[in-house]
């Protein structure tokens, strides 16, 4: 009963966040609406017994990712125009797109209650996630069955950091010109 | 289990929605990247339940793989950003048609 009462309110705050998130004019407003959605999310992933991962959301997502964007909205300083945008050059866009999005909503709504989905049943119930902790599954599934992706993902940050900076460097963009 | 997973995948399917809808409406670059970070979250949700609902493993590494590859997007993404605004002082994404021919 309380966990259904957690999931109603943590999934109506998410809702109404991330339809601020799309709907506001100001980035930095979006910003904030979309950290709460995902400190939000974390909330539902603990209801799903998903410890690591929601101490994950809130760290990465919450944490580094949002503070990248919010140090990049603020280093742009954008002055209003920039902010509004030029919301008349396609008049149909807005309605449109919000038409489109309610048909996705219910095509996926139809397909999430109507379609069974089954499958191997693993052998991590709850009961046991707890009995032997959520965060040393998930170190162990990283470093035995998931090694090579696990490698391939340090490869992948290493060469993000690369781009970001070759990008990013202003030497670069002058010599293009 | 009291609430049903079908709930949750409902919720995913809702914020993948929304993320959608603003990919679709909105200009302004940032905001289209927080769109794609709100999908690439609901799509998490959706790893998590099914994983839950499997008592499966799998589906939490997952996710965080996949946000190993959301930080590495959203880094290259913001960098390309400041790229552009260097050169064209905007981010406005009608203004940005450098490529189109």
């Amino acid at each position: 009963m309380l966990e259904s009462l957690l999931f109603i309110i943590m999934s109506l705050i998410t809702i109404a966040c991330a339809i601020g998130v799309v709907f506001q004019k100001n980035p930095v407003y979006s910003a904030v609406f979309l950290i709460q959605t995902m400190v939000s999310l974390a909330v539902l992933y603990v209801l799903l017994h998903a410890q690591f991962v929601a101490a994950v959301q809130v760290m990465v997502y919450a944490g580094a990712i949002m503070v990248i964007f919010v140090f990049v909205i603020m280093l742009l300083n954008l002055n209003k125009d920039e902010l509004e945008g030029d919301r008349n050059k396609m008049p149909l866009q807005k309605p449109a797109a919000i038409i489109l999005g309610l048909i996705l909503v219910v095509m996926i709504g139809i397909l999430m209650t109507r379609a069974t989905f089954s499958g191997a049943e693993g052998e991590y119930t709850p009961e046991v996630m707890d009995q032997i902790g959520n965060t040393q599954l998930v170190g162990k599934m990283l470093f035995t069955k998931y090694v090579l992706p696990f490698e391939i993902a340090s490869i992948l940050l290493f060469a993000a950091i690369v781009g970001a900076i070759v990008l990013a460097k202003k030497q670069i963009i002058k010599e293009e010109k | 289990m009291a609430v049903p997973l079908t709930w949750y995948l409902v919720l995913s399917g809702i914020l993948f929605s929304i993320g959608t809808v603003g990919v679709l409406i909105n200009r302004n670059a940032l905001v289209i990247f927080m769109s794609i970070e709100l999908m690439l979250n609901a799509v998490n949700l959706a790893f998590v339940t099914f994983s839950r609902q499997q008592n499966s493993m799998d589906g939490q590494i997952f996710v965080f793989f996949i946000m190993t590859v959301a930080a590495a997007e959203a880094v290259v993404g913001l960098a390309i950003i400041i790229a552009l605004f260097r050169n064209k002082a905007t981010i406005n994404v009608d203004d940005i048609n450098i490529m189109k021919w």
